[in-house]
């Protein structure tokens, strides 16, 4: 176990700490003028400004981190709902009988094979407006201004629970024929303690491994949306957002090439490093159970 | 087979009530603008787009003209059907589509079998962090990049635009990079573990090449995984080829789609978002008709 858990799942995990302070603390740091307007618009990078600065001659480093927080903050939030979902629903498949179990991997299947990312995009942009009017007449100051950002949080969870639901249920499934459940069952402990106490306890490890998988995809969906222009709104941006300004400010006559590479790094580390120490936490979980 | 055949109008029938009801969910209409319209002609322009009436009537009826293949009319693009819109853009989409869904079948393979075959080694090690990266790579961060380095400093390739296949190159790679490297670890995986069955020792028993076992006789029974993948992979690729086809300027539905969403234009985004799951359907039924076939063959 030791031996995965060396070299590039170290670095992995080095990248990720590195990232986020850069992300929390950066923007403490870095003076408040970078944020403002300036006329030195489109600035190649420099000492001052080593991402350079944007269109509005923002700095460009600065955006990243405040950007990066966004990006963290929904993948995190998003990966945990769809944590809970899939876990719950997971369980109930794995453990209630075949009938139950063959409908709902059923409606698994069937929801993996349409596009839910297209679903959840409209489903955002028709229940935003309906959330603001409801915010504004509630007076619910905080959700006024990020209600876009709440309901992403909450729609892209919904969509991300599918990898794991199956993950768990397949678990949950091997687990309830151990010897010690039936010594469970037969000692006349219930369903619910029964998953609770024997089952549950044994799938954490799995959990967290497919939570530090389903964060870089919640990640890369709401890149996709704010990409598009359908995801964060400005003021608040994301790398989504971001990249999608960078790839506005790339042709033959702007070169501005440093909008689009220094976001696409941000995104491209966070991303392989969550990846990789997925990738090798699975691993090692599978090299112990055999 | 008969019951999953029997099941697809009821997914359909949830697709279309879901899509009506989220594009009748804002509070706003289509002819909601700066100007208020006086109220004779806004009653007249709701007739015509069928938006009048309660919401359950507005249902029925719309339900009434899908059954007739009628997809009604763009309440932006005044005077275009819904259909004569898919019509011109659908084949782009999915021309853009197929050619992805094929290079990212060819390179997925290739890569995973090409690293099964070699455990162990700096290549298969080289193949397993290629594969990572790209899996890292989505299409909003590869295309731009992509049109950095080879459209715009090197200038080998067009920037954007449709209709010849050197344009077509550039999105393809973009859209199915991402994919190729999910189905290469996907083979990878199982073909090492098809490897360690007794029908491979067999095989290697005979004296065959170890070319000629992975390639021959374990590659048929590893490619199942990959199969079944097939059908989220071509959900995966309809829903990226938006973002694709928004970076690079390609005149497909999934332009309209974005727009459909910005104008409000119900009819036009309930239009695409029917079509692409028919499609999606359709595929998938094909997929699990070649599953099945597989699977007996290699039972037997």
């Amino acid at each position: 176990m030791m031996k995965t858990f060396t070299g590039s799942a170290k670095v992995a995990a080095l990248v990720l700490a590195g990232m986020g302070l850069l992300v929390l603390a950066g923007p403490l740091v870095l003076p408040d003028s970078h944020r403002l307007p300036s006329p030195l618009t489109y600035a190649a990078p420099s000492i001052a400004h080593p991402c350079g600065t944007d269109m509005n001659g923002r700095d460009l480093l600065l955006r990243i981190m405040e950007g990066g927080r966004i990006s963290l903050l929904v993948g995190i939030c998003g990966a945990a709902i769809s944590l809970f979902i899939g876990t719950a629903y997971g369980l109930i498949a794995g453990s209630a009988g075949r009938g139950t179990d063959n409908a709902m991997m059923r409606l698994v299947d069937v929801l993996y094979s349409v596009p839910r990312l297209i679903f959840i995009l409209i489903f955002i942009n028709a229940f935003n407006e309906r959330l603001q009017l409801a915010a504004n007449s509630q007076g619910w100051e905080w959700l006024v201004g990020s209600s876009r950002l709440v309901i992403l949080i909450l729609s892209l969870g919904v969509i991300e629970w599918l990898t794991m639901a199956r993950i768990v249920r397949g678990q949950t499934l091997t687990l309830r024929e151990r010897s010690y459940v039936a010594a469970a069952r037969v000692l006349g402990e219930g369903y619910w303690t029964i998953l609770r106490k024997h089952i549950l306890p044994n799938l954490a490890g799995i959990i967290l491994v497919y939570l530090t998988l389903a964060i870089p995809s919640v990640i890369i969906d709401e890149a996709f949306l704010s990409f598009l222009g359908l995801g964060v709104q400005p003021p608040q941006s994301s790398w989504g957002s971001l990249l999608a300004e960078g790839a506005a400010s790339i042709n033959p006559l702007k070169g501005a090439w440093w909008m689009l590479l220094f976001p696409s790094l941000a995104l491209l580390s966070t991303l392989l490093a969550l990846y990789s120490l997925g990738d090798a936490m699975r691993r090692s979980l599978s090299s112990k159970n055999h | 087979m008969l019951r999953r055949l029997a099941s697809l109008p009821v997914v359909l029938l949830c697709v279309v009530t879901i899509t009506f009801f989220l594009m009748r969910l804002s509070p706003g209409g289509p002819f909601d603008s700066e100007r208020k319209l006086p109220a004779a002609i806004e009653k007249q322009l709701l007739a015509k787009y069928k938006l009048d009436g309660t919401l359950l009537e507005q249902y029925s009826g719309y339900l009434k003209d899908l059954l007739h293949g009628d997809l009604r009319l763009s309440t932006k693009y005044r005077n275009r059907s819904v259909n004569e819109i898919l019509a011109q853009t659908l084949p782009v989409t999915l021309t853009l589509g197929a050619t992805a869904l094929l290079i990212a079948i060819t390179a997925g393979v290739w890569l995973g079998a090409f690293a099964a075959a070699r455990p162990g080694t700096v290549g298969e090690g080289g193949a397993l962090a290629a594969m990572l990266l790209a899996i890292s790579l989505p299409s909003f961060v590869l295309g731009p990049l992509l049109i950095l380095i080879f459209s715009i400093k090197l200038a080998w390739l067009p920037v954007g635009g449709w209709g010849t296949p050197i344009q077509l190159l550039l999105p393809a790679v973009t859209l199915a990079i991402p994919y190729a490297a999910v189905i290469a670890r996907l083979l990878h995986d199982s073909l090492r573990e098809t490897l360690a069955e007794d029908f491979v020792r067999t095989a290697r028993a005979k004296g065959l090449t170890e070319r000629a076992v992975v390639y021959r006789h374990a590659l048929r029974v590893a490619i199942l995984p990959v199969v079944s993948y097939l059908g989220p992979l071509a959900a995966n690729l309809l829903t990226g080829s938006i973002v694709v086809e928004t970076i690079f300027h390609i005149p497909g539905a999934g332009g309209f789609f974005v727009n459909s969403i910005l104008n409000r234009d119900g009819f036009l985004l309930g239009g695409v978002v029917i079509v692409y799951c028919v499609l999606l359907m359709l595929f998938n039924l094909l997929v699990d008709l070649s599953y099945r076939f597989l699977d007996r063959r290699i039972r037997e």
